[in-house]
C-alpha cells in the first residue's frame, strides 16, 4: 500500500496549471532568470520605471526595498528611478509604494480598462509568458492601437517599447489545427522600422525587464531559500538525535 | 518489556540532548513569529525622516513638526535665552544630560548642534504629555517649557528642574542640517 | 493512582487530576507495540492543527477582511511585515499538508479496519473533523480574495442553488449579496478564524477521548486487551510515553523536513497549493480561463462534473462524502486488518485507490469528452468500493488471525 502513498504524492507533480490559455504562441523562446545577476535586474528596474510605471503600478512594492535588494542606494534611487509625484505634486518618497500617477478615470477613458498592477505579474503569468509577450508585438491596423501580439491576441496595450525595438510585421501561415481544420499561425516576424536597439540588444533588455518583474513578484525569494537551507540542516541533525533516542528506548520492546 | 541492563546514562544524555536541541528549534521558530510585531515597512515609511524648513523661523519662535506621530519642536533661541542656561544649572536635576536621551552631538549645555536651534521631542519624560513653550519671564521663571499635566518644568534646553515629577531631560531626536535653512529630523547620517 | 504524591504535584493533584490525566493518556495508555509507518499520521494531524492555529493567529493580526483591502493586505503581509512571507507560506502549505496527512490517516483506518466495532464513534468523530476541515479550507481559500478564491467560492456556493425550491434563496442567504462580495468575505472570515476552529478543536478532543476509551487498533487488527499480564497490562501493549512519543518525534522531524521543502523551496507547488490565477485580485467581471478547486477537493469536484445533471451531480458529490460516514456499518466483516482479509477485499481497495487518485487528477484538469468518460468510470469505481464491500464482507474468505501481534 506504500505505492498508493507515492501515487498520491505523484498526483501533485505531473501537470502544471498556468493561467495562460491554450493555442500556439509566437514567439515561444525559453528564458532562465539568474537571481545573482543584480546588474541585469537593475537595468530591468530602469526600463520598468521609464516605460511601465507611467501606466501600470507596482502598488505592493516599495522603492527603498527594491533599492536595498538590488544594491541601489536610496539617494541614487530617488534621483534616477523615481519619476512620480504624490498628490501634492511633491516627489514620491523613497519609502513609498511604486504607484503610477495615472488616475483610474484617465486610464479607463484612454484604454477602456485600468492597466493591471504589475507587482505580481510574474507569478500570475510566468516569466516565459512575459518574455515572449514583450517581444510579440506586430503591426495590425485592425486594432485600435495599431498593434497586435503573438502571445496575447487582441491585446489592449500599445507597443510602448517601439522606440527601442522598432516595428515588426507578422509572417503568417495556415497550419493544421489538430482537429481536422486549419488555423492561421504566426511563424516569424519581419522588421519594418528600426528602433534604437538591435534585435539582440532588445532581447537582452527584455530579459532584464522580466528578471526585474520576477524579482518584484517575490522579493524575498532568495531569503526564503537561504532560510530553508538552514532549517533543513537543523532538522537533519535534530533528526539524528531523535532517531538515536528512539532506538535507545525501543531496546526495551521485544 | 525486559529487565536487561538499560544504559541509563546514555538514555539520559540522549533525552537531554534532544530536548535542548528541540527547545532551541522552538525558540528559533518563535523569533520570526515575534518579529512580525516590529514596525512594518509601511510603518517605517510613514515614520521616515522629515524635513523642516527653518528659513522663516524668527528669534524666540517655536515651530512644531510631526515625526513618527510625535511632535518635534524647533525653537530658535536668542542670546538672552541661551544665557539663562548656565545661570540655572544649580536648580536642574541632570544638568550634564548624563541620564537623558540625546545623540552625542547634542550632549552639551545647549543640547543642540547649532546653539541657536533647539530640535527636541515635545513629549514629557514623566507620563507622555506634551509640555508647552513658555518664553514669558517672571520673577521666578526664567523661561523654558512647562508640562501642564503634572507641573514638570524644563529650561530652554529641555533640561528638567529638580523636585518635579519628570525624571530626565526631554529627548533630542537624531537630526542634521541638510542646508542652512533645512533640518532633517530622524536621521543624522551617523548610523 | 493510589498514593497521592507530595510537594507541588500533590498539591495540584488534590485539586486537579493532572497526574491522572497524564497517566491515562500518556504514561499508562498502552498502545500496541506493532504500530508501523501508517500510525504516524494521527499525531502529525495534531501537529498540523497546531501549526495552522498559531500561524493563523499571526495572520489575523495583519489581514483585513474587506473586499477593498483583503488582497493588498495579503501582499502587505508578504512584503512589508517582517517574516510575514514565512507565516503566510506556513499557513498555505499547512492547509494542503493537513489534507495529505488526514487522507493518509483515513486510509490507514480503511486498510486496518480501525473503523470497525468498537471504534465506530472514533471514525464518526473523525469524519466530522474531515467535514469541518473541508469547510475550514474552503472558507479560508476565499480570504486572499484572488481570482481563484472568488470564482472557486462562486462555483461551490452555486452548488447549493441546485437544491430544489429553496436553492436560489439559500445561495443568496449564504452570500449576503447578489454576488460574492464584501459581506461574504466578512462572514467567511468570522467562520474561518473563530467558529470552525472551535468546532474542530472540540471534535479532536472527542476523537482522542473515544480512542483512549477503547484503545488503539493495530496493523494486525487484534484486540490487545484480550491478553493481559497479572498487573492488568496488555502483554502486547507499551506505554504511549515514552515509547511512542520518542517514535513520533522522529516522524515529526521527517514530516517537518518535507513541509519545509515546500514552504521554502516550492510554496506554490506548481500551482497546486497556491494557484497562479490567485495572484490576480478578484474581479467579478472576468472568470479565469480554467477554474479548478485546490487539489484536496478535486476528487469530489470530478464526481460532480462526471454526472450530466446539475442536481444529481451535487447529490453524487455529497454522497461521496456521506458514504464514508456509514463505512463502519457497510463493512460487515469480522476481521479488521487487510493482512488477514480476502483477496476480494484487496482488489476492491486497489480499485478504490485508483479511482480516488484518478478522480483527483481529472478534477484538476479542464474537462474534455475523454476525461469525462474516465471520470465516470472512476466515479463508479469509487462508489463500487462501498457497495462491493457490503457484499463481500458478509461471508468473507479470511485468513486465520493470530493470537498475538506480529512484529
Amino acid at each position: 500500500m506504500k505505492k498508493s502513498f507515492i501515487a498520491l504524492i505523484g498526483l501533485v507533480l505531473p501537470v502544471s496549471v498556468w493561467a495562460a490559455g491554450g493555442g500556439p504562441i509566437y514567439p515561444d523562446d525559453k528564458i532562465t532568470i539568474d537571481w545573482d545577476d543584480k546588474a541585469s535586474m537593475q537595468r530591468g528596474a530602469q526600463l520598468f520605471v521609464n516605460y511601465c510605471l507611467s501606466c501600470h503600478s507596482a502598488g505592493y512594492a516599495r522603492y527603498n526595498r527594491v533599492g536595498k535588494d538590488l544594491g541601489i542606494a536610496d539617494e541614487l534611487m530617488s534621483e534616477n528611478l523615481i519619476f512620480t509625484t504624490d498628490k501634492y505634486g511633491e516627489k514620491t518618497k523613497v519609502g513609498s509604494l511604486m504607484k503610477t500617477t495615472m488616475t483610474t478615470e484617465y486610464a479607463e477613458a484612454a484604454f477602456g480598462t485600468v492597466p493591471p498592477d504589475l507587482s505580481l505579474i510574474a507569478r500570475s503569468r510566468g516569466t516565459h509568458w512575459l518574455y515572449n509577450y514583450l517581444r510579440g508585438f506586430y503591426i495590425d491596423e485592425s486594432r485600435p492601437m495599431g498593434v497586435n501580439n503573438g502571445v496575447f491576441p487582441a491585446v489592449g496595450m500599445p507597443h510602448v517599447l517601439v522606440e527601442l525595438e522598432g516595428m515588426k510585421r507578422a509572417v503568417k501561415e495556415m497550419q493544421d489545427d489538430g482537429h481536422g481544420g486549419e488555423q492561421e499561425v504566426i511563424v516569424g516576424f519581419e522588421q519594418v522600422t528600426e528602433g534604437s536597439m538591435t534585435s539582440k540588444e532588445f532581447d537582452q533588455a527584455m530579459k532584464d525587464l522580466v528578471a526585474f518583474l520576477d524579482y518584484l513578484a517575490e522579493p524575498y525569494k532568495q531569503t526564503r531559500k537561504n532560510v530553508g537551507t538552514g532549517v533543513l540542516i537543523f532538522l537533519f541533525f535534530f533528526g539524528i538525535l531523535a532517531y538515536l533516542l528512539k532506538k535507545e528506548y525501543w531496546k526495551d520492546v521485544h | 518489556m525486559s529487565s536487561e541492563a538499560i544504559d541509563h546514562s546514555r538514555r539520559r544524555f540522549l533525552t537531554a540532548a534532544t530536548s535542548v536541541v528541540g527547545a532551541a528549534g522552538v525558540v528559533a521558530v518563535a523569533v520570526p513569529f515575534l518579529s512580525t510585531w516590529k514596525p512594518s515597512a509601511r510603518a517605517q515609511s510613514a515614520g521616515a525622516p522629515v524635513e523642516a524648513d527653518i528659513s522663516k523661523l524668527e528669534l524666540g519662535q517655536q515651530i512644531i513638526v510631526k515625526w513618527r506621530g510625535k511632535p518635534v519642536w524647533i525653537v530658535r533661541r536668542d542670546e538672552k535665552a541661551l544665557a539663562t542656561l548656565a545661570e540655572i544649572e544649580g536648580e536642574l536635576s541632570d544638568p550634564g544630560s548624563d541620564e537623558s536621551l540625546q545623540p552625542a552631538y547634542a550632549k552639551n549645555q545647549h543640547r543642540s548642534i547649532n546653539p541657536e536651534y533647539l530640535v527636541m521631542i515635545g513629549i514629557c519624560t514623566h507620563l507622555g504629555c506634551s509640555p508647552t513653550y513658555r518664553p514669558d519671564i517672571t520673577a521666578d521663571w526664567l523661561g523654558g517649557f512647562f508640562c501642564p499635566c503634572h507641573g514638570s518644568k524644563f529650561d530652554y534646553s529641555g533640561r528638567v528642574y529638580s523636585g518635579v515629577p519628570a525624571p530626565t531631560n526631554l529627548e533630542i531626536p537624531p537630526h542634521r542640517f541638510v542646508s542652512d535653512n533645512v533640518v532633517l529630523i530622524g536621521e543624522d547620517g551617523e548610523a | 493512582m493510589s498514593a497521592k504524591g507530595n510537594g507541588l504535584m500533590g498539591w495540584i493533584d488534590a485539586r486537579f487530576p493532572l497526574t491522572k490525566m497524564v497517566e491515562e493518556h500518556l504514561s499508562k495508555y498502552y498502545a500496541p507495540k506493532n504500530f508501523n509507518f501508517w500510525y504516524f499520521f494521527g499525531s502529525l494531524a495534531l501537529l498540523v492543527l497546531v501549526i495552522q492555529i498559531v500561524s493563523g493567529i499571526f495572520l489575523t493580526m495583519f489581514y483585513k477582511p474587506d473586499g477593498e483591502l483583503a488582497f493588498a493586505s495579503v501582499e502587505y503581509i508578504m512584503r512589508d511585515v517582517d517574516w510575514g512571507w514565512l507565516i503566510r507560506y506556513i499557513h498555505s502549505t499547512g492547509a494542503s499538508a493537513f489534507f495529505v496527512v488526514v487522507y493518509l490517516h483515513m486510509f490507514r483506518a480503511m486498510i486496518y479496519g480501525s473503523y470497525q466495532k468498537p471504534r465506530e464513534l472514533i471514525w464518526l468523530f473523525g469524519m466530522f473533523i474531515f467535514l469541518a476541515l473541508m469547510a475550514e479550507a474552503f472558507m479560508g481559500y476565499l480570504l486572499p480574495w484572488g481570482q481563484m478564491s472568488y470564482w472557486g467560492a462562486q462555483v461551490i456556493i452555486s452548488l447549493f442553488g441546485a437544491i430544489p425550491v429553496v436553492g436560489d434563496e439559500l445561495t443568496l442567504w449564504i452570500r449576503g449579496d447578489y454576488v460574492i462580495s464584501d459581506a461574504t468575505l466578512n462572514r467567511f472570515f468570522a467562520l474561518h478564524v473563530v467558529a470552525v476552529p472551535i468546532v474542530l478543536l472540540m471534535l479532536v478532543v472527542m476523537h482522542i477521548i473515544a480512542l483512549h476509551e477503547v484503545g488503539s487498533n493495530n496493523p494486525d487488527g487484534i484486540d490487545i486487551k484480550k491478553n493481559k499480564n497479572e498487573e492488568g497490562v496488555p502483554v502486547d501493549g507499551i506505554p504511549f510515553h515514552p515509547y511512542y512519543t520518542v517514535k513520533d518525534i522522529v516522524g515529526v522531524v521527517v514530516f517537518l523536513a518535507l513541509f519545509s521543502v515546500v514552504v521554502f523551496f516550492m510554496p506554490e507547488m506548481n500551482g497546486y497549493f497556491l494557484e497562479y490565477a490567485n495572484f490576480v485580485p478578484a474581479n467579478p467581471f472576468k472568470t479565469p480561463e480554467h477554474i479548478a478547486p485546490v487539489w484536496y477537493f478535486t476528487p469530489f469536484y470530478a464526481i460532480l462534473r462526471a454526472v450530466p445533471d446539475k442536481l444529481l451531480g451535487v447529490i453524487a458529490m455529497f454522497a461521496a462524502i456521506i458514504v464514508l460516514f456509514v463505512l463502519p456499518w457497510l463493512d460487515r466483516g469480522k476481521v479488521r486488518s487487510i493482512r488477514y482479509r480476502s483477496s476480494a477485499f484487496k482488489w476492491l481497495l486497489v480499485m478504490f485507490v485508483i479511482s480516488f487518485i484518478g478522480l483527483g487528477y481529472l478534477g484538476a484538469l479542464p474537462a474534455t469528452e475523454g476525461r469525462t468518460l474516465f471520470a465516470r468510470i472512476f466515479t463508479i469505481g469509487y462508489f463500487g468500493y462501498f457497495i462491493g464491500l457490503w457484499f463481500i464482507s458478509k461471508n468473507e474468505n479470511t485468513k486465520p488471525v493470530p493470537e498475538r501481534v506480529t512484529s
